[in-house]
């Protein structure tokens, strides 16, 4: 369960609304992601979503209690591992079939949830990515405002 | 072909060229030698998008880079030979405006904005990549490469401002070792 940190002092509604609002959005984040191949919205608009949440717990939670959910270096392991994901599925094609980025997998029934290849993989790895760029400069940013506010 | 090898092995050899000299704005210039000879690499490939956008990222950076080697300005002389600069200067507007004439009567005519890429797309993306949302199917698929890119400048993003906000590394004595640095 979330607490808020001794130092935050927003008031009870505020703490109470965020709670089930972040919930909801990473949910929402998740489905734009994961619906992607038959819906509108794609890897991009939903890590923004997820990474919105985290920097709705952030500020409204203090950076110490939204730090142990996901640190910095747990947001920059996160993006090179999607980095290296991307990666992995262009030469995943290169190795099948001589192209780079070939849709390597089956491309399944259209309308259907498990169609269009190696789409769903690409948005997951760029679900990573941004999520974990996102939340890694918004994190670097405030703690250094921080820093140089206590001297 | 060859020509495309002869483009790499130039501009590797520019590349060691920007490394190993001394003189910071010589070196940019190479490094946009470099720059220069990619763009023409894309186009040998039949990419002329991307050698436009190589091009324009290319003059941008190459502005941004000699402000930034040189302190004071640019001379810039103004006296004498007014002629030949006036001719010269004619010149190269006249030659600009009629390459921007033949490219605008190129674009297709009012009301028909549909090129022929964007047709293909249309009729053949859902057959072809099995994705029924089109956006995904383009951008996750026929041009995965441009995702990749974004990826790498986002990562590129991120270590910057890692690297510039860190807590270790940074000197406590200011001044100390700007010798060594440069």
């Amino acid at each position: 369960m979330l607490k808020a940190s001794e130092s935050h002092t927003l008031s009870l509604i505020v703490r109470t609304a965020a709670r089930s609002v972040a919930r909801l959005m990473f949910l929402f984040g998740f489905y734009i992601v994961f619906h992607g191949q038959i819906t509108h919205g794609d890897g991009f608009a939903g890590g923004v979503i997820m990474a919105l949440g985290f920097i709705l717990l952030m500020i409204v939670f203090g950076r110490e209690v939204s730090m142990e959910i996901i640190s910095r270096s747990g947001a920059r392991c996160l993006a090179g591992l999607g980095a290296l994901l991307l990666l992995m599925i262009g030469a995943g094609g290169l190795s099948g079939s001589g192209y780079f980025f070939f849709n390597f997998l089956g491309k399944g029934t259209p309308f259907h949830y498990w169609s269009a290849g190696i789409i769903p993989l690409c948005n997951f790895a760029v679900l990573l990515i941004v999520t974990g760029v996102l939340v890694g400069v918004f994190a670097a940013l405030t703690s250094f405002e921080m820093k140089a506010g206590r001297k | 072909m060859t020509e495309l090898y002869i483009l790499l092995g130039f501009m590797i050899f520019a590349a060691i060229v920007a490394i190993e000299l001394h003189d910071l704005l010589s070196s940019v210039i190479a490094v946009s030698a470099v720059g220069l000879s990619l763009s023409m690499a894309f186009l040998d490939l039949k990419a002329p998008d991307v050698a436009i956008t190589q091009l324009v990222v290319e003059i941008l950076c190459l502005i941004i880079l000699i402000r930034a080697t040189i302190h004071r300005d640019i001379p810039f002389s103004t006296s004498g030979r007014w002629l030949l600069n006036t001719t010269i200067a004619l010149a190269f507007v006249t030659t600009f405006l009629t390459v921007t004439w033949k490219a605008i009567e190129s674009l297709p005519p009012f009301g028909y904005p549909i090129l022929h890429v964007s047709s293909t797309y249309m009729q053949e993306g859902l057959v072809r990549t099995g994705a029924t949302n089109l956006v995904a199917a383009v951008s996750l698929n026929y041009r995965t490469y441009d995702r990749l890119g974004e990826a790498t400048a986002m990562i590129t993003a991120l270590v910057g401002v890692l690297t510039l906000l860190r807590k270790y590394g940074h000197n406590t004595t200011a001044g100390e070792n700007e010798d060594k640095e440069c």
